[in-house]
């Protein structure tokens, strides 16, 4: 089963999101922050990694640009999910190492289209 | 609705664009009908049907006719068909063509989605076939939708199916809340209304025709005359490319699959057009 680490400071969207990537056969975990979701990477990289944007601690460009310089840190294939829609910040994210990008409000088809564009599901 | 009112809606959208409207779906006649129903000042379906017995007039007839038809679209909606457009069709096509034009159509393009996907390939490869010109027409019988279609301007929910961000990013503006395609991209693509259950004797000659998830929606007679008016729109090695589980095969002999390639058709060469 593939993992995905779901990265979001809103309880409600990580609830809501989790039932959509379980419901693709992903194996979800959560974290809060970038800190947070960087020591989840650190014990084990996720396959996947659905981001947001803006959250506590670090953000979502902040932990990208970090994980990817970490030991095994270019694997997974990271989704920005986020209330961004700045054309500016989405080259931001591409150029930081994100192969898909999602603006909220999401659904199911948005998260399954993405993931499919991506090679993800 | 009464079952007379629903009977008149049948009978129209037959007659006039060869749908085929299952009668017992009232659910779905009154979720379609309904937003022209409020656009035209009455407080319910049968309202506008009373309204149309009573006035019988033709833009109201077609408006209710566009608005059964089904305009679901996505950016490179099932991938597949793209990906052989872009990997296969246009590269076989630009080495036979030369410099002549390869004219595409998008027939039932709907809000325009299919054909400015065309359309961003064919400008993706602009740089590989140098010296291939790509035409690509997209056709539909609802104003309304071309009217959308020739703005390219799409929301938010509509930019996220199917189109991939790097291609939302290169190819469009943000404006407001929508996205506009990029005047490069929108003027790649002509558009004319045509309701494909008419004669199509004059459409001219177009090497690639998309028409997908189109003729499961037509009634069996219409879907016959409709192939085989595209198929005398196809040269003999152009290429017809259907919808997902659509086939020519069984309804008529006009057509040859195109081995192992799923939705795709060639004219057969023993169907000869009429006169």
């Amino acid at each position: 089963m593939k993992t995905c680490l779901l990265v979001d400071d809103s309880r409600v969207i990580r609830k809501v999101a989790r039932r959509i990537l379980e419901d693709l056969d992903y194996e979800v975990a959560e974290a809060s922050d970038g800190l947070e979701a960087l020591a989840w990477c650190r014990a084990a990289m996720p396959d996947v990694i659905l981001l947001d944007w803006n959250m506590p601690v670090m953000n979502g460009l902040d932990f990208l640009r970090q994980l990817r310089t970490e030991p095994g840190g270019d694997a997974p294939r990271v989704v920005f999910c986020t209330v961004e829609s700045d054309p500016v910040r989405i080259r931001e994210a591409l150029n930081a190492g994100a192969c898909e990008y999602i603006m909220k409000p999401f659904d199911g088809d948005i998260i399954q289209a993405k993931f499919a564009e991506a090679g993800l599901a | 609705m009464t079952p007379d009112d629903i009977q008149l809606i049948v009978a129209l959208c037959k007659t006039r664009a060869g749908l085929s409207i299952d009668p017992a779906k009232t659910y779905m006649i009154e979720s379609r009908l309904g937003p022209l129903a409020r656009r035209e000042g009455y407080e319910s379906v049968s309202g506008l049907i009373a309204g149309l017995r009573a006035r019988r007039e033709e833009p109201l007839i077609w408006a209710l006719v566009e608005a059964m038809t089904l305009n679901e679209t996505c950016f490179f909606r099932d991938r597949t068909p793209f990906n052989l457009f872009r990997d296969e069709i246009l590269p076989t096509l630009s080495r036979m063509r030369g410099p002549e034009p390869i004219r595409v159509w998008s027939a039932g393009c709907a809000t325009g989605q299919e054909a400015y996907s065309l359309a961003m390939i064919a400008e993706a490869g602009k740089d590989i076939e140098a010296h291939a010109r790509v035409e690509i027409y997209g056709s539909d019988i609802s104003e309304r939708c071309l009217e959308k279609a020739q703005s390219g301007l799409y929301n938010q929910f509509e930019v996220q199916r199917g189109l991939p961000i790097r291609m939302l990013i290169d190819h469009f503006e943000k404006v407001e809340d929508s996205w506009r395609l990029s005047p490069r991209i929108r003027q790649r693509v002509r558009w004319r209304r045509l309701n494909l259950a008419a004669d199509l004797t004059n459409v001219g000659r177009f090497d690639v025709i998309f028409c997908r998830n189109v003729i499961s929606e037509l009634d069996d007679a219409i879907r016959a005359r409709v192939l085989e008016g595209l198929a005398a729109a196809l040269p003999a090695d152009g290429f017809l490319v259907l919808g997902e589980g659509e086939s020519p095969l069984g309804t008529t002999d006009a057509y040859r699959p195109i081995s192992g390639r799923d939705g795709l058709f060639a004219r057969n060469p023993a169907f000869r057009i009429a006169a």
